[in-house]
């Protein structure tokens, strides 16, 4: 570096003193537009300490910073667009909750309302068991066909919500059991095996006729008052139809020994303890919507 | 270069020989120094302001037509009425960006036509090298906006504070009374335009006779003031102040030229060959030995971008043609034939050296390449708009879940469709599968009436979900769990269009 002045003979313009092979650099003033945008950026930064949270400092408890003259957060910012959100719902959701469920279905901006909302709270509560897409699974059931246990209707899916599938907890749950036939002896192995048989035919897929003959006699000693005697269920009870193509634990003959061999009793949580009355509703017409909903 | 005033003006009485007063005083200028000739520009200078003369001519006229045209163009076309029948904006030109429409005449465009608009700005650039390869910068020259509003502001200058000898020794002046007053009317006209300028803009964007009424009672919204200040500004800084520096320095358009001209491109040229030697000349001495240019400087003292033209063609030249005006008053006074500044090709320059006919070529590859280029787009264009689709139709699949085994046994998938309607008119649209036999269509529920009819306003765009199931026993038609489903919409008028798409179900 040099400290010998020098200035550039055609443009006369004094250099920095740097050279590099003979090039040097010519020390120009910085464009006034630059320099002044750099005062107004100045400036602007005094009254930004003023107006925002800036400055941090050390007081007995801790670090704290200067709180700015609106005392303005980020933080303060969600919740209060949180809040104006939970506003522009609460119209609505008053209106759903004072509303029968079958007239929301009837009211094009309500369900609309209803249809997000539901899809939502179905995201974050009954996606982990029935599958983001209602699809159930094995023990789940699958909420877009048209097989209902406990009805599909409106006020039958909002009572299920309301009050879940063999929850202890509350007391109106809806309750049955299918019977643990061997295991509390009800039925001999040969008897299970001929019953199964007997199901299997009611979608024409039984191997042995003469199994199927005998299961029916057992079938109508044990299971007609569940499931009726033709076994189209009764959804007043929860008892699935046998004769359909939708099983919750699959319609194979190993699984049906199982199930006639343990009994089966899957559990859904009540939901009225959890969630409010309005985004039942909404969750209902949701899952009805869903293209089973009768 | 500079001469003193008193040499210029006795430069030109001698030429022109009468040495009266009146004619000559129309020359009067301080200096007719070219401010931006490459000569007189070190490399570090702060700008020297450009004060064009007032030229009469051909040019001139052409291009205060132009700038009349232009303008009108400009100012009026938002108030020009287009009926789209109800319920449709009826301005015939509008950017609607809150419903999302470019409505042009009889054109509608909707955000996802958008290549309409990049077609269009393809032919603008074809139209600009094809004009330019033949004529040089006529866009820059004649119709450029920074040309035709600083044109304006010169003009508006010109009212206030006279032509170029005036307004120089305006500048010079101290401050008085007089000076203040030309000085501010100036400005105040100035911003007056400029306003309108903004306000115009706006109209484009909104109906323009509400918004101009909203405008003036104060109730338009904040966006549009916003924005009539932004153009406000731009117009007063470009226009009024920046002028000829916007050219040089912001355009890259200058940049750009180069590659359009070649030998055979019109361009406003000084014909040195005829010009040189150039000197004073005295009235009834012989022409024989020297050039017709008789370095009055009046190309230079016209030239709105402060250059002298005859340096040869340079970045700074935006081709305005005022120095053929301004030079052919001369030329017609002292005698001698028009055109020592004209558009020439360079080709010609080499062909008038040698002695050789002029030719003017303008069918020669460029310009074809350029024209067929244009025309090719233009074609593309026409034929795009001819066979655009009033009636479209989007058609997704249910992902999740693939599909849905039903109690009888049979499968059902779920479709998300979109339909837009970009009639004008109110439609009910009619909604069939075909392809998939046996396969059967049904609204979101099965109680609906006719859950295959749907209505859709003008111009305007409905979701539905239909499901389509296949019966148990028409399942062997999926292939690997897999077949092809066309949705086909029609309309009570026969409208119709088919969306091709997939049915699923189990892979057995």
């Amino acid at each position: 570096m040099s400290t010998q002045k020098h200035t550039d003979e055609i443009s006369g313009v004094e250099t920095t003193g740097h050279e590099w092979d003979g090039i040097r650099e010519l020390n120009n003033p910085l464009p006034k537009w630059w320099i002044y945008t750099f005062y107004v950026c100045i400036l602007w930064s005094l009254v930004y300490w003023v107006i925002f949270p800036a400055w941090p400092y050390l007081s007995s408890g801790g670090w704290k910073h200067t709180a700015g003259s609106y005392g303005y957060t980020q933080r303060g910012e969600v919740s209060a667009e949180l809040q104006k959100v939970a506003e522009g719902r609460a119209v609505f959701m008053k209106q759903i909750d004072a509303m029968p469920i079958e007239d929301i279905a009837k009211n094009d901006s309500l369900m609309e309302v209803a249809l997000a909302g539901g899809k939502a709270t179905f995201a974050d509560n009954c996606a982990p068991c029935h599958g983001s897409g209602a699809a159930g699974g094995n023990g789940f059931p699958n909420l877009n066909d048209d097989d209902w246990l406990w009805g599909g209707k409106l006020a039958d899916i909002q009572t299920t919500l309301t009050h879940g599938i063999r929850w202890e907890a509350d007391a109106d749950t809806r309750q049955n059991m299918m019977p643990r036939f061997l295991d509390d002896k009800m039925l001999t192995r040969e008897q299970i095996n001929d019953v199964a048989e007997y199901v299997l035919s009611l979608s024409n897929k039984a191997d042995d006729a003469a199994a199927a003959t005998r299961g029916s006699e057992v079938f109508a000693a044990n299971c007609v008052s569940c499931h009726g005697a033709d076994a189209k269920g009764n959804q007043e009870l929860g008892a699935p139809n046998l004769t359909d193509a939708i099983w919750l634990y699959g319609g194979d003959k190993a699984t049906i020994v199982t199930t006639l061999s343990h009994g089966r009793g899957g559990v859904m949580p009540a939901w009225g303890a959890r969630l409010p009355g309005s985004t039942i509703k909404e969750l209902a017409l949701y899952v009805h919507s869903l293209g089973g909903g009768k | 270069m500079s001469e003193p005033a008193t040499n210029l003006e006795n430069l030109v009485a001698e030429a022109v020989g009468t040495a009266s007063a009146a004619s000559s005083s129309a020359l009067n200028d301080d200096s007719a120094v070219a401010v931006n000739s490459q000569l007189n520009r070190p490399l570090y200078q702060s700008r020297i302001k450009v004060q064009p003369k007032l030229v009469h001519g051909t040019f001139r006229r052409i291009k205060w037509l132009v700038m009349a045209l232009t303008l009108s163009v400009y100012y009026v076309t938002p108030f020009i009425r287009w009926n789209r029948g109800p319920g449709m904006p009826d301005q015939a030109v509008l950017l609607d960006f809150p419903a999302r429409r470019f409505y042009f005449f009889f054109l509608e465009i909707w955000p996802q036509e958008f290549y309409y608009v990049t077609g269009l700005l393809i032919l603008a650039a074809l139209g600009l090298f094809l004009a330019t390869s033949v004529a040089g910068r006529v866009w820059c020259g004649y119709t450029c906006p920074q040309t035709v509003w600083t044109d304006l502001f010169v003009f508006v200058e010109r009212l206030f504070e006279g032509d170029r000898s005036a307004r120089i020794r305006l500048d010079k002046e101290g401050w008085s009374v007089g000076k203040l007053a030309r000085k501010v009317g100036k400005h105040a006209v100035w911003l007056l335009i400029a306003i309108l300028t903004g306000g115009a803009w706006v109209f484009y964007f909104a109906d323009a006779p509400t918004l101009a009424m909203q405008m003036v009672t104060f109730s338009a919204p904040m966006t549009a003031y916003i924005f009539v200040g932004l153009f406000t500004a731009t117009t007063y800084t470009l226009g009024g102040i920046a002028r000829e520096q916007v050219c040089i320095y912001m355009c890259p358009w200058p940049r750009i030229q180069g590659a359009m001209f070649d030998e055979e491109s019109l361009l406003v040229s000084y014909k040195d060959d005829r010009g040189e030697k150039r000197g004073p000349h005295k009235k009834g001495t012989s022409w024989e030995g020297r050039g017709d240019c008789i370095d009055c400087g009046q190309c230079v003292a016209a030239c709105p971008m402060g250059i002298d033209i005859r340096d040869g063609m340079q970045l700074e030249c935006i081709q305005c043609a005022l120095c053929i005006d301004a030079c052919d008053e001369i030329m017609d006074k002292v005698g001698r034939p028009r055109g020592l500044i004209g558009y020439d090709t360079l080709n010609n320059h080499d062909r008038r050296k040698a002695g050789e006919p002029l030719r003017f070529r303008i069918i020669r590859p460029r310009t074809i390449v350029y024209a067929a280029a244009l025309l090719i787009v233009a074609a593309i264009m026409v034929v795009a708009l001819a066979s655009r689709e009033t009636l479209q139709l989007a058609v997704l699949r249910d992902r999740n879940p693939l599909f849905v085994t039903l109690s009888d046994g049979s499968i059902r998938n779920g479709y998300g469709i979109k339909i837009i309607n970009k009639d004008t008119a109110a439609h009910v649209f009619h909604v069939t599968i075909e392809g998939l036999e046996g396969a059967r269509l049904a609204g979101l529920s099965a109680d609906e009436v006719n859950p295959t009819e749907i209505a859709i306003g003008p111009d305007a765009l409905k979701n539905v979900r239909f499901y389509v199931s296949l019966p148990k026993d028409r399942l062997s038609a999926l292939d690997h769990g897999l077949a092809e489903l066309n949705f086909v919409v029609t309309d009570e008028t026969g409208r119709h269009t088919v969306r091709e798409t997939t049915f699923r179900g189990p892979d057995q």
